[in-house]
């Protein structure tokens, strides 16, 4: 570890955090349909949307039209990626010639891309046509980005309501965080990752005959223009097998920094724009600290694990730090450390370093990160509605201990959000664990899992924990077959919609509610204290349920390192 | 439930078309006109036009005169095809024979000093086109002996080829391996059979 990894770490968190100000308060903005700067071309192209569409932009939804529209535009954006993936073959832009995807493979990361997941079973290079990745991948990329963003959007506006009812308008939404948001500062990313590196090019394979008489196949893709909306929108499926660990994704530090400031900074900024909107900006506050606290403390765990020597490195009798097995030289271990905390905490699952190779304890915070539910500071939208489930439980919990009815954010916390706040977690937990435990016993899941023991076992509760809760990133020794497949596909979405759908029923009587005004008996939501408690309920409440996995796996698995690499 | 499927659908049809279809060919013809070197990745030619490489994707340097890059899990070493990383955990013993045969293998190269982590470790993409400072001092003797040159003059080679990390923190040292080869052919050339 050196001062320089440490400066860089802090670094990064900060200019994430920083960003998601001022985003925020544009987004705010986006949100309540206030006057922007696009608005000019925005605007009008708005009501032809509308036209086409058959909607009026203005008419509000109560939680039950704004979560049917939510499935109907989920499940035709999974049917269209569908029929493309199994179709490529026959489509234009299919330099490669690549053949359609089978049925299994197909569903699978159709499900990935629309539940802003992006678990990938296929590798892009070899299996995805440039139409494919374009048409189809990177348009879920900005749709379920925008989904995500849109639902995030509601709630904000149920906590501001007073005995309302109508949530917005989802589809109006849906145009307004996609053009206004995603798309222009796509287009800034896009162009910068270029101007550093990254190629655009829909030309075929390049063939070089090397300096030693080799000969070596170059694969060109759009490259910058995906890229930049896959961690914009904290989506994080590759064009290329190896992420953005691919010198072509992600040539070098400042491409690195950008890459990972984007894969933050809107979920930052939607919880800023959620103090815009409910008038409430030091709570809002408290909760960007909540989740910058924590990221950073899961940065700096792995910075520490990814320092420790490994077995290998001792045995051979070389150097024996950093771990630099599945580490790029330009990223070295900080860069690794913070960007894997900063796509585990926000449901992205992009890397450029793989976490099967991290140390034990490395890869279990990554894990842990997940587990926590995807709220540090969380996918695109996801992140802001997820935090705000644990900020009403801290509050009930709170409020149990003091005999007093929970109040959060002016709204009285009563049985009916209670019993849906932990339907939406008990979700997650009984896909993550249910699935991982079907597949530790399962011979035909076991068939294409690449290790055993703890490592193996680590293996399994990634991937369920990661396609629960959307996020992506793997254990890359798992091969795919049509049983994962299949029930990877279920446990993402489960882990998407299992946890929406409830967050808008909660939105819906959240709404209909009454605005308090807060008493000498409130529980203030925005200081230290609220600060403390709510970062030990999602440790305690995530602690509880993981733990007794996480034991057998990644703590066990740091044991048995500790044991080989003692000196 | 009927109602919603207008604007499910024209939805996605408009943003498959603007989105899938607007957005990356502009950015494609933006990216030609504006940074047509790294839109076409950032390729390298030799002095009769032939494309020799990408500065930003390893290749197998085996020869002892070249630098040779870290070790690739990328199909069958260096495949921009098939860019992955060995994904082996730890405590694998797959994981551990490879690096001490590895070890082994540079130990002649190292002349005792330590072998850094990065030489005998795969990287996460199998085209890591750098290596570290201190991997490419250590093959610098080897380098010389094979081009019949003095150590010094490789080491300074490697040293004016070495980026360091911008501000002092953001980034690794690193040296480019095509690069480094690329230079050593045009100062210290090999004299060897032309191929056909």
């Amino acid at each position: 570890m050196t001062i320089q990894g440490w400066a860089e770490i802090a670094l990064t968190i900060s200019l994430a955090v920083g960003l998601g100000w001022p985003l925020g308060a544009y987004m705010a903005r986006v949100w309540q349909g206030q006057a922007t700067w696009p608005d000019p071309v925005l605007k009008p192209a708005g009501r032809l949307f509308g036209r086409w569409a058959g909607v009026d932009p203005e008419k509000g939804q109560n939680w039950r039209a704004y979560a049917f529209s939510l499935l109907a535009f989920s499940a035709a954006a999974f049917l269209f990626l569908f029929a493309i993936l199994r179709l490529q073959g026959h489509l234009p832009f299919n330099p490669q010639g690549f053949a359609g995807m089978s049925p299994d493979l197909a569903f699978n990361t159709a499900i990935s891309f629309v539940t802003n997941t992006n678990w990938q079973f296929y590798s892009g290079e070899s299996a995805a046509s440039n139409f494919a990745q374009m048409a189809g991948l990177a348009v879920q990329n900005f749709a379920s980005a925008a989904a995500g963003i849109a639902v995030a959007a509601a709630l904000a506006r149920a906590f501001a309501a007073n005995r309302g009812e109508s949530l917005g308008n989802f589809w109006t939404d849906l145009y307004r965080i996609t053009f206004y948001i995603l798309l222009p500062f796509s287009v800034l990313i896009a162009l910068a990752l270029v101007a550093l590196g990254v190629p655009q090019s829909l030309l075929a394979n390049v063939d070089a005959h090397t300096l030693e008489g080799a000969k070596q196949t170059i694969t060109l893709a759009p490259v910058a223009s995906q890229e930049a909306i896959k961690q914009l929108g904290t989506n994080g499926g590759g064009i290329f097998n190896a992420n953005s660990s691919h010198p072509f994704e992600n040539p070098g530090a400042i491409s690195n920094l950008i890459e990972m400031a984007a894969m933050n900074m809107l979920g930052f900024a939607c919880v800023v724009a959620f103090g815009r909107v409910t008038g409430l900006r030091k709570e809002a506050r408290a909760l960007v600290v909540v989740m910058a606290i924590m990221v950073s403390g899961a940065a700096s765990a792995i910075y520490v694990a990814e320092s420790q020597p490994t077995p290998a490195l001792v045995a051979a009798h070389v150097q024996t730090t950093p771990n630099m097995e599945g580490k790029e030289v330009r990223f070295g271990a900080p860069s690794t450390a913070v960007w894997a905390a900063m796509t585990t905490g926000a449901s992205d699952g992009g890397i450029n370093g793989w976490h099967e190779s991290f140390t034990p304890a490395g890869g279990g915070v990554a894990m842990f990160m997940i587990q926590l539910a995807e709220i540090l500071p969380g996918g695109v939208g996801s992140g802001l509605y997820g935090i705000i489930v644990m900020a009403l439980v801290a509050v009930f919990v709170a409020g149990l201990m003091v005999g007093r009815t929970p109040e959060y954010l002016g709204k009285k916390i009563e049985a009916r959000e209670m019993k849906l706040a932990m339907l939406a977690f008990l979700i997650l937990t009984a896909s993550i664990l249910g699935f991982a435990a079907v597949a530790a016993v399962l011979p035909m899941a076991l068939k294409t899992v690449s290790t055993t023991g703890p490592h193996g076992l680590s293996e399994i509760l990634y991937a369920y924990s990661s396609a629960t809760g959307n996020n992506g990133s793997a254990f890359g020794g798992l091969g795919g077959s049509p049983y994962w497949n299949t029930t990877m596909g279920i446990a993402m979405a489960l882990g998407r919609f299992g946890y929406a759908l409830p967050v808008l029923a909660i939105a819906g009587g959240l709404a209909a509610k009454p605005k308090l005004t807060p008493t000498a008996g409130t529980l203030p939501t925005h200081g230290a204290l609220f600060v403390g408690l709510l970062i030990g309920v999602i440790l305690i409440l995530g602690g509880l349920q993981y733990f007794p996995a996480q034991a057998l796996g990644p703590i066990v698995e740091q044991f048995q390192m500790l044991a080989l690499t003692k000196s | 439930m009927f109602q919603l499927i207008r604007p499910a659908v024209v939805t996605m049809a408009l943003f498959t078309l603007i989105l899938g279809l607007g957005y990356p060919l502009a950015i494609t013809a933006m990216a030609g006109l504006a940074f047509p070197d790294q839109a076409g990745g950032s390729l390298a030619w030799d002095a009769a036009g032939h494309v020799i490489g990408s500065r930003l994707l390893a290749q197998g340097f085996a020869k002892p005169e070249y630098l040779h890059p870290r070790p690739s899990a990328a199909g069958n070493g260096y495949d921009p095809m098939n860019s992955a990383g060995s994904n082996l955990g730890p405590l694998d013993e797959k994981l551990i024979d490879r690096v001490k045969t590895d070890a082994i293998a540079i130990a002649k190269d190292a002349g005792g000093a330590p072998i850094p982590a990065d030489a005998v470790t795969t990287s996460a993409s199998g085209l890591d086109p750098d290596v570290s400072p201190q991997n490419a001092r250590m093959q610098a003797a080897r380098i010389a002996a094979h081009r019949g040159v003095a150590t010094q003059e490789i080491q300074t080679v490697i040293d004016t080829n070495r980026q360091d990390p911008l501000l002092g923190f953001i980034g690794q040292p690193r040296v480019n391996v095509l690069a480094v080869n690329r230079a050593l052919d045009a100062r210290y050339p090999v004299a060897q059979p032309k191929g056909p």
